[in-house]
């Protein structure tokens, strides 16, 4: 059938297939919205499709298309790769007149009244975008388990989590419901569930995307970037996602460089980068209580970079081991204060108590409108800076997160163009396997937390298969280098598009739209009533 | 001293939600106490580093003093801005009182 070969494909082969007129933007999108509308209730990646608007959107670019083309090849040039293509957003992008719950109660009925700044981008653009997908509450979780509106499944093994907290954008990938989506990434929000559900993820540079019209966690560490089936497809989405924005003035006023939309299509040419390159290999990455089979994959794929002509050191960030403590200190103090704002007096849920107190109004508000897991982190952090333990906790954390930063800063300074790494210290896990025990998700993100804290781009890119699930290889850079990272990871596509597990699919996408159970009814026998 | 530090009593977690403003559930607190205090054990480690000569990091790019031109931009209008107001009178929204009785 047509229109199941339309959702396989990737986004840059969307572009030319449009750019020639064999394929309308309203063509992908109707495919996309049927799969994604087919199997939602199996997979539970989005909490609102928006057919009407993405189809309005998928008109809108073939119109401009259209002009293009009649204009000649140097108009069809001048256009985005992404005009026409379809992309789910997070459901913390600010998509007017949309939903935004941030997978939250608290934000349930909320109408977004303006556009993110990517927003704007994508549809500068024309990218078609179709809906907004789940995620853990307020972005805190590796598992989607966190979310208000139920759990995900991971289309490789729908009893497994699809990791977080951008589990939804990256199961809409995974299971083709759309060939890009947008998440943000914290703590490993975007390269830990794109490891878990064999795509590709990164987190780019401290300020190389605009955070204006996404609900913020943790105003130091979060940033914005792509998922994709490939490194070329996601380079591309963070081409028109990336950039300056006066409204943010974190963000940096770094030029984003074209070459993103230049990687090379021959996997010899990717391959080829590599010669010469030197990779660290950090020895703290292959932490205690690791998956021996997944670092099997991971030295697996070192080896077969090193057997390409990069060279490969073992290196050392010795402070990886004080990462968790200071991420779980920093994050939570940033975030308390973040989530002071939800009140329940401009927006969102709201309770009047008759003739209380307006502490009492604020108290039921925010005790009803949170989850267990935003509640928790909003205690840690309100204690972390309370009178007396400012010093000793936050101070101290942020004093700690200098010594994380320097150990990258000094091998980078040391000649190293990247370093690589596991992404994740196991594959995707069972429903409820962490959630009894907070600090055993908390190490779901230890090979990806330090990363933030140092405010460095990641990028996940998928290393094969463990026991029949997916595998990331994590490249981390220094500042800026989101260009090289994608050609890492491109190199590494280059020398494994031979192999088996290029061609397996998600073995259990079948089963998302056959009727059985949901995500919550699995979570539910699995976990049962752990919290 | 972080290390000594750990040990919130359930007095301590009830002044903490309050603070917070969080309403929590008798159920909710006993939970937090025992979760708070594991999570709480984690940051020991901590004070095995010697940080006092160690400037604090707050943010990772060297960016200072964005400043823009002070002009008149467009915003959102009224009617955009109160559209999600739990309660509104005409063009403004309703909040709980806070100076006390009438």
């Amino acid at each position: 059938m047509v229109t199941v070969e339309l959702t396989r494909l990737h986004a840059h082969e969307m572009a030319a297939l449009l750019r020639s007129g064999k394929v309308s933007a309203r063509d992908l999108a109707r495919a996309h919205l049927d799969r994604a509308e087919a199997e939602n209730a199996g997979l539970n990646a989005w909490l609102s499709i928006e057919r009407d608007r993405a189809l309005a959107e998928a008109e809108t670019a073939d119109a401009r298309l259209a002009n293009a083309r009649e204009s000649g090849s140097t108009a069809l040039d001048a256009e985005h790769p992404l005009l026409g293509v379809p992309v789910a957003l997070k459901d913390l992008v600010s998509l007017k007149g949309g939903q935004c719950t941030a997978g939250s109660r608290i934000l349930e009925g909320y109408r977004a009244p303006f556009d993110a700044h990517i927003t704007e981008r994508l549809r500068a653009v024309g990218a078609v975008i179709l809906g907004k997908t789940n995620m853990d509450e307020f972005a805190m979780g590796s598992s989607n388990e966190h979310s208000a509106y139920g759990p995900v499944s991971n289309p490789w093994d729908l009893d497994t989590v699809p990791g977080g907290s951008s589990g939804g954008s990256a199961v809409a990938v995974a299971a083709y419901h759309a060939p890009l989506s947008i998440g943000t990434d914290t703590g490993g929000s975007i390269r830990q569930p794109a490891a878990l559900c064999g795509i590709v993820g990164m987190k780019p540079t401290y300020g190389r995307v605009s955070r204006y019209g996404i609900v913020a966690f943790a105003s130091s560490l979060d940033q914005v970037g792509p998922f994709g089936r490939d490194c070329r497809d996601a380079a591309a989405l963070l081409h028109a996602v990336a950039g300056r924005d006066e409204r943010d003035s974190t963000s940096a006023p770094v030029p984003v460089p074209d070459d993103l939309l230049r990687l090379p299509v021959a996997d010899d040419e990717a391959t080829a980068y590599l010669k010469g390159k030197r990779l660290g290999l950090p020895k703290e990455y292959f932490v205690t209580g690791m998956d021996p089979d997944v670092a099997r994959r991971i030295r697996e794929g070192v080896q077969s970079l090193e057997a390409a002509g990069a060279i490969v050191e073992d290196v050392s960030l010795p402070h990886t081991d004080y990462g968790l403590a200071t991420y779980y200190i920093v994050a939570p103090a940033e975030a308390s204060a973040n989530l002071a704002r939800y009140d329940g007096v401009r927006f969102g849920h709201s309770v009047r108590l008759e003739g209380a107190d307006f502490i009492a109004d604020y108290l039921k508000t925010r005790g009803e409108g949170f989850g267990a897991e935003v509640k928790r982190r909003i205690m840690l952090g309100t204690y972390a800076l309370s009178a007396g333990y400012y010093d000793a906790f936050y101070l101290k954390a942020q004093k700690v997160r200098t010594l994380i930063k320097r150990d990258f800063d000094d091998l980078f300074a040391a000649g190293f163009d990247a370093l690589v790494a596991p992404t994740s210290p196991s594959t995707a896990f069972r429903f409820g396997a962490k959630l009894a025990d907070p600090v055993q998700m908390y190490l779901s993100d230890a090979c990806t937390l330090p990363v933030n804290m140092a405010g460095l781009p990641g990028i996940s890119v998928p290393c094969g298969l463990s026991e029949g699930l997916p595998v990331g290889l994590q490249f981390i850079g220094p500042a800026w280098s989101e260009d090289r990272l994608f050609r890492f990871g491109r190199a590494f596509e280059g020398l494994t598009s031979g192999a088996e597990w290029r061609n397996a699919e998600p073995r259990d996408l079948a089963k998302a739209s056959s009727g059985g159970p949901t995500p919550a009814e699995r979570m539910a026998a699995l976990a049962g009533g752990v919290h | 001293m972080i290390a000594t530090m750990a040990g919130l009593t359930r007095a301590d977690v009830e002044h903490v939600a309050y603070l917070a403003r969080l309403g929590l559930s008798e159920e909710e607190l006993a939970r937090l106490e025992g979760q708070l205090n594991h999570i709480l054990e984690q940051y020991a480690i901590l004070a095995r580093l010697d940080t006092d000569a160690i400037p604090p990091t707050a943010q990772t790019i060297e960016l200072e003093n964005i400043l823009r031109d002070d002009v008149v931009t467009p915003s959102l209008s009224p009617e955009d801005v109160l559209r999600n107001a739990p309660q509104r009178e005409g063009d403004f929204i309703v909040v709980p009182p806070i100076l006390g009785g009438e």
